[in-house]
């Protein structure tokens, strides 16, 4: 066997996995998208069918033309990117201090800390963000410390605000900017800190001129990490953000379960995820080129 | 006495007692939890030095070196560079660099980066970097590789930039850590060479680390031998391998058979000393350091030993041993051959090939008398 012929196997199941798990439910997805709604289970007219005695392949565009001409949708789009990239800058800065200290800690305490950042996994993401309702609600713990303490005289809004869902993306998504950051920071030679300072750089400018660029990577990975599952984020939205946060997730909902409207669901996901990996894979293939240099 | 002729040019200012030294270190002593790694280290050097710490791991060499570049705070002690005490200055203050062992060299930045970095955190005018960094990449013989990036270089290549941005600033002191360890030997012994010649150019006072005696006596001005956190021997290359002041500095720099004895008579010549383990004598030269009826280890070079074969019967004289050959190492350019004498005593002689022949002179399993002359017998003083 040739060893482009092993290279092909062993790439056999990986590809024949994304086809089948990715690509396959995408394809039916986006096949729903350009179908048109209909009563019935499913609510929608196949895509194919006979018509005099032919079989026609019937194309619906209005779910797509409605996206681009109702405003409602675009603006659930960006509203969901910036909800996205904002939550994503956050995780980076409440993170990159946590990565870095567990990087530069002894050894034998890196696996505890890790462990300690990835804990709250082991708990149910809903009784994660229900825990949170009680601690920001009006009778809830933070404002009873705070009447307590005397700080303010009437509880705060804080519940269903937009304080309330950063705080619970952050919260949520933390550890997936953590685990990438702390992976690039950890392989760092040490003695480029001390040839650093040996030629002069004090701390920070060690920190801004070789620690940051050299994380880059981690950075990016674990900002797309973030960035990705928080547009398309339902649960924190809905359960901790205000009514205003008109998120894409919860667009997506509401057409897909409360109006039965599959095809424009189906239209709405499609276009969310082609809005994304085409970004990210224009950005991989000039990282990939660039470290080929 | 004059060993080991200094380079050309080049002063022993050491031998001066009116010299004022560049470095002085006094008294530095740095613990690790329980383990000392320095114990009160006294050192003078002086500018234009080329001064090599011999050590193997754990001897403290390298934390000796960090104290220097304020990557460790000493617990004790003082450091003095050309006057100024360095205890409260900063790394990125001292007028001191360094050549890392793995050169750490920055991997995202190109080679005139690299070399020009620490001109930049002085804020030095781009002019003033790229003309420096030319003349850096010049003077390693790098030119035309500003632009690749580390790993687009050879290790010889990283060397060399790692020399360069070292230098790139001018320091008053240059710390070197095992900087030719990772080359193969060609490559390390031209290297060694062409570090010696960019010293003497631009007369920066060098200290090396090293485990390599070899590096160490083929460069250094003078060296100092360190064993668990002390200074075992300072001296120039010349001194400390002919006369060793104890045990450990005659074994760790070069070999030495060490001999065990009784100094039983001073003669006009030096002094005859009775072997406590066999029935010979052991002759020296010149007054030995230690007084009459005291217990001394002599150590022989195994290149001042003479090697040929005996009669079966014969027997020990002065500076005269027997025994048998159990094993003869052949280097190309000379032989080591190993001695078992009656008891079991291993001595190590070596003798240059200087014939090109085809039956060698002495065999396994040949009785053989190694014999040597007085001068060769060195009585050491611990």
């Amino acid at each position: 066997m040739s060893a482009a012929r092993r290279r092909l196997l062993v790439l056999l199941l990986p590809l024949l996995w994304m086809a089948v798990f990715f690509l396959a439910p995408f394809a039916i997805v986006l096949s729903i998208a350009f179908a048109e709604a209909a009563e019935g289970l499913p609510p929608y007219a196949p895509l194919l069918r006979w018509v005099d005695g032919a079989l026609t392949l019937q194309l619906n565009f209005q779910n797509l033309a409605l996206l681009a001409e109702d405003s409602y949708y675009l603006d659930a789009y960006l509203l969901s990117l910036r909800v996205a990239a904002i939550s994503a800058l956050l995780c980076l800065l409440v993170g990159y201090p946590m990565a870095l200290a567990i990087a530069r800690a002894p050894e034998r305490w890196r696996v505890p800390l890790l462990l300690l950042v990835i804990l709250p996994f082991w708990t149910s993401f809903l009784l994660r963000i229900t825990a949170w309702i009680g601690i920001l609600q009006d009778q809830g713990w933070l404002n009873g410390l705070l009447l307590a303490l005397g700080v303010i005289e009437a509880p705060l809004q804080l519940l269903y605000t937009e304080f309330a869902m950063y705080l619970g993306i952050t919260y949520c998504y933390l550890p997936f900017m953590v685990l990438p950051l702390y992976a690039s920071l950890v392989k760092q030679d040490p003695a480029l800190l001390d040839a650093a300072a040996d030629l002069g750089a004090p701390p920070w400018r060690s920190f801004l001129t070789i620690t940051l660029p050299l994380s880059l990577p981690g950075i990016v990975a674990g900002f797309l990490l973030v960035f990705i599952p928080a547009v398309g984020e339902f649960v924190i939205p809905e359960l901790l953000g205000g009514p205003g946060a008109q998120l894409i997730g919860r667009v997506l909902w509401t057409e897909f379960f409360q109006n039965r409207d599959w095809p424009l669901a189906s239209a709405l996901a499609s276009v969310l995820l082609l809005a994304l990996v085409l970004p990210i894979a224009l950005f991989q293939w000039r990282f990939a080129g660039e470290r080929r240099r | 006495m004059n060993l080991a002729a200094p380079r050309p040019g080049s002063a022993e200012p050491w031998r001066d007692p009116g010299a004022e030294p560049f470095l002085q270190i006094e008294g530095l002593t740095k613990r690790f939890g329980d383990f000392v790694a320095l114990d009160r280290v006294d050192l003078s050097i002086w500018r234009g030095e080329f001064f090599a710490l011999l050590g193997g791991s754990g001897s403290g060499k390298s934390t000796l070196l960090r104290c220097l570049a304020g990557l460790i705070e000493p617990d004790a002690g003082r450091i003095l560079l050309d006057g100024q005490d360095m205890a409260q200055v900063p790394p990125y203050r001292r007028p001191v660099n360094m050549m890392f062992q793995s050169y750490a060299l920055f991997p995202h930045m190109d080679v005139a980066r690299n070399i020009g970095f620490g001109l930049r955190q002085e804020g030095a005018s781009r002019a003033v970097i790229r003309d420096r960094v030319a003349e850096m990449l010049a003077l390693v013989r790098m030119e035309g590789f500003g632009a690749r990036r580390p790993d687009e270089l050879s290790g010889g290549q990283r060397a060399r930039v790692a020399l360069a941005r070292a230098l790139a600033k001018r320091p008053k002191l240059l710390l070197l850590d095992e900087p030719l360890s990772a080359l193969d030997k060609n490559l390390r012994e031209a290297t060694q060479f062409e570090l010696v010649n960019i010293q003497e150019r631009t007369g920066t006072t060098f200290v090396i680390v090293t485990h390599d005696q070899e590096e160490a006596m083929t460069m250094a001005t003078r060296l100092a031998v360190m064993d668990r956190g002390t200074l075992a021997q300072v001296g120039t290359p010349g001194e400390v391998y002919e006369f060793p002041n104890s045990r450990f500095t005659a074994e760790f720099l070069g070999t030495a058979n060490i001999l065990e004895g009784v100094v039983e008579a001073l003669t006009p010549a030096g002094a005859r000393i009775g072997s406590s383990e066999y029935d010979f004598d052991i002759l020296s030269e010149g007054e030995p350091p230690k007084p009459l009826g005291s217990r001394v280890f002599v150590a022989i070079r195994p290149e001042r030993m003479r090697i040929e074969r005996a009669q079966e019967g014969a027997d020990f004289g002065d500076n005269r041993v027997v025994g048998r050959v159990r094993d003869i190492a052949y280097f190309g350019d000379f032989f080591v051959y190993y001695v078992v004498l009656e008891g079991g005593k291993e001595l190590r002689v070596s003798q240059p090939n200087l014939r090109r022949i085809t039956e060698r002179p002495v065999d396994w399993d040949d009785l053989v008398a190694v014999s040597w002359a007085p001068e060769a017998s060195v009585v050491l003083p611990e």
